[in-house]
């Protein structure tokens, strides 16, 4: 049992927006005639979504009305269900699992970043950009330790990359949800010890062997619900050998051996992960500056080397290499 | 042996795939669903119960006999098919793939499934946290839908089946079967008591049957390759094959779909890259999910992963969700952090387990930090013995057991932690258990 009151300051009113209306009378479809209040969730949640990702009184009281319910039974629900937020909460909400998988895998570390670079739990940065409140499991247990911002997850963090994370939301840069490692969903990082027979994937209707595209990186705001998930383009799978000549005038110049000795650390750039730093590294490219002095050009010819299909321009590899250099200096 | 890749059900877990329905059915899946239909509904129901499924969610029941507990015929009032897509049992995360990656294997199953218990409707309750994998997952219902695979004359079946997917608002006792209907019917999720069982009365006072994601997914496949198949797979009453989800001290976390009764050993060494620092730096592990009683490194390495053989170690199988704790783990801290969860996901309707949840967090957070008597440790003991069993659910049992794990194996550990403090001179006495 939590304690869970609604804020102090209450907006005079609240009412669904007539999108909403629609949509709220087509969830309520979706249950037997006379059994509307089954859509109360749902409703309080769009609710929610609607008010900048906090649900006030009036809202519940909206629900209650639009759902012929008494008033007490939509606020004990609202006040029951821990994900509604009972008071304002930042333009990135950040939600930190520190159930007993994620503590095990350093939950405890992220929770110091954010008292660092947020405050105390619940309470908006003063740039209205940031809030945190630690929950309990979220579910992605083999991505461990893992956060909820708005819709999205991002697993397999370290507090560098967290902290990271926290920045680049701040300053409206793209990041990328999912793992941030090099992984697939849950996939052991060290690459599947199952599902590897092709005979699997040679079915009657065609017998593709495709990967998924990488989920497109998009900025984890508010985006409207229910837009139907995008069906992922299916990729042929690449042949083993380099798509691109190496020997090529687009290739980006190359170092025999870092400057110093020591490289800079290229996982710093949100999409690079250790597999695609060691690719780098292969390529003679050890240091931020060389990345942030790439042109055109030699940005196609790695993303052809890496097989990418754009995604160096989608995480904007480029200005954060120029942004991290500016940091090195 | 490992289990070969073609007996695998869940053949797109990692999203390497397409996962809509021409992926799908690439991938052998909706093939011969109306068939299936037309040899009738105790047809499935037999070849369910002679799979020896058993539910996937943590209790372990067997299937097809849970099916059959539902009305042969209607007595007017309408069947309901209601899949628990609440997981938020610490350490699993098996669901998730299922319905991000492959959710035709549900949607599927779900008219199997509801047909096979005279359904015209099912419900997916998905937790709310699970935003993304609840687009995903009603997209795959879309096209089912546009397809003809659900609706009227499902799969051309001559059978009317319609799937809604609904969803929580974050609490983990939703997924208790009862509160799970509760919350679907607009209210807070409250365990009802049983009898009356939602097989007699449950959704809208109507007969209800709750099954685990995982449980609906692979019931397709088995009517597809027959019970034998299953049968074949797996120990004796521990049939067919399971998600694992392992999380904590490995080289690499991972869902993997294996063998039941496939050694810990095994598993962790073929999927996981071994326990970090070697199996000798291995202190205890959770074996399914942070409801069952932890095992210490001794007890679980070579022991086969399944319900019966793990229920021996007083644990359980679960949900498969198997946490590692290598020896650089504070026992002690992590089952208070377990017990502060079940202290933040009590309904609060009974009183052992509103109280006793809150009362054994603060005790065990007192003794990871040594701040304790060690004749207190009895006293816990017998608080998670009045608090076990005593309560509607099983939140109550689920909240004690971590408890009982730690005293059972881990008491020299809290006696050692308790000696250290007493050793050291602080400033502030030593409180007692009255609080």
């Amino acid at each position: 049992m939590a304690v869970r009151r609604l804020a102090e300051d209450q907006p005079g009113s609240f009412a669904f927006t007539p999108e909403n209306v629609v949509w709220a009378k087509r969830e309520i479809g979706k249950f037997p005639e006379g059994r509307q209040a089954s859509a109360v969730l749902a409703l309080l949640w769009r609710a929610q979504e609607q008010h900048d990702g906090w649900l006030p009184e009036p809202a519940i009281r909206h629900v209650a009305d639009f759902l012929d319910m008494p008033h007490i039974r939509v606020l004990e629900i609202a006040t029951f269900y821990t994900m509604f937020n009972l008071e304002p909460v930042g333009e990135y909400f950040v939600q930190l699992c520190g159930t007993t998988p994620c503590m095990l895998c350093g939950a405890n570390g992220l929770k110091e970043v954010c008292r660092r670079v947020i405050g105390p739990q619940r309470q908006v940065t003063e740039d209205g950009k940031l809030s945190w409140l630690e929950v309990e499991c979220l579910g992605a247990c083999c991505n461990a330790p893992m956060v909820q911002i708005n819709q999205d997850y991002y697993e397999d963090l370290t507090p560098e990359s967290f902290e990271a994370l926290l920045h680049d939301l701040r300053v409206g840069r793209p990041v990328k949800p999912g793992p941030q490692v090099d992984r697939s969903c849950s996939a052991p990082i060290t690459g599947p010890t199952t599902l590897l027979d092709e005979g699997l994937y040679k079915g009657r209707a065609n017998g593709r062997a495709v990967a998924q595209k990488p989920a497109t990186p998009k900025p984890a705001a508010k985006a409207v619900e229910n837009k139907p998930a995008a069906k992922p383009a299916a990729r042929k799978e690449q042949p083993e050998t380099p798509a691109v000549a190496l020997a090529s005038p687009d290739r980006p110049k190359s170092l025999d051996a870092p400057n110093g000795g020591i490289p800079d650390d290229l996982k710093k750039i949100s999409g690079i992960g250790p597999k695609i730093e060691v690719l780098l590294h292969g390529l003679g490219i050890y240091h931020f500056g060389q990345i942030a002095e790439w042109n055109d050009e030699n940005k196609a010819w790695v993303d052809g080397y890496l097989k990418f299909k754009g995604r160096i321009d989608r995480e904007d590899w480029i200005s954060q290499a120029k942004t991290l250099v500016k940091g090195d200096a | 042996m490992m289990l070969a890749d073609k007996d695998r059900i869940f053949t797109n877990l990692y999203g390497y795939h397409d996962w809509g329905l021409e992926g799908a059915k690439a991938r052998g899946q909706w093939d011969g669903t109306a068939g299936f239909i037309k040899n009738g509904r105790d047809w499935i129901i037999d070849e369910v119960k002679k799979s020896g499924l058993r539910g996937r969610g943590g209790a372990g029941f067997p299937t097809g006999l849970k099916w059959s507990f539902m009305p042969k015929e209607s007595d007017g009032r309408p069947h309901y098919l209601v899949v628990n897509a609440d997981e938020s049992e610490p350490g699993t995360c098996k669901d998730r793939e299922i319905m991000r990656n492959d959710p035709h294997h549900l949607v599927e199953g779900c008219l199997l499934a509801g047909f096979a218990m005279a359904a015209h409707a099912g419900y997916i309750y998905i937790r709310g946290e699970y935003i993304h994998e609840r687009h995903r997952l009603q997209a795959a219902i879309d096209q089912a839908y546009d397809a003809g695979l659900l609706g009227k004359n499902a799969a051309g079946s001559g059978w009317d089946f319609d799937l809604y997917l609904a969803h929580g608002a974050g609490a983990y006792i939703c997924g208790e079967e009862t509160a799970l209907i509760e919350s679907l019917e607009g209210k807070k999720g409250m365990p009802r008591l049983k009898p009356p069982f939602p097989a007699n009365c449950g959704l809208y006072g109507c007969p209800t049957t709750v099954n685990n994601v995982e449980t609906i997914a692979v019931v397709p496949e088995i009517l597809r390759r027959g019970s034998e198949w299953f049968v074949g797979l797996g120990r004796p009453n521990n049939s067919g094959t399971k998600l694992f989800c392992i999380s904590g001290h490995v080289n690499a976390p991972c869902n993997v779909e294996e063998e039941m009764g496939i050694s810990f050993r095994e598993l962790i060494d073929r999927h996981c890259g071994g326990v970090r620092g070697g199996f000798d730096n291995l202190l205890a592990v959770i074996p399914g999910g942070s409801s069952v009683p932890v095992v210490p490194a001794d007890q679980i390495i070579d022991s086969p992963m399944d319900f019966d053989s793990l229920r021996d170690l007083k644990s359980g199988l679960g949900t498969a969700a198997v946490i590692v704790m290598d020896k650089s783990t504070d026992i002690i801290r992590a089952i208070a952090r377990i017990s502060y969860f079940y202290k933040h996901e009590s309904c609060g309707q009974c009183t052992p387990c509103r109280e006793g949840t809150g009362w054994m967090w603060r005790v065990v957070s007192r003794m990871a930090e040594g701040r304790a008597q060690k004749r207190e440790i009895d006293m816990l003991l017998e608080v998670t013995k009045q608090v076990e069993g005593h309560t509607i659910c099983a939140l109550g049992d689920a909240a004690a057991w971590p408890v009982q794990g730690l005293i059972r194996h881990f008491r020299h550990e809290i006696e050692a932690r308790i000696d250290d403090y007493a050793a050291n001179p602080h400033p502030e006495p030593i409180r007692e258990a009255a609080e």
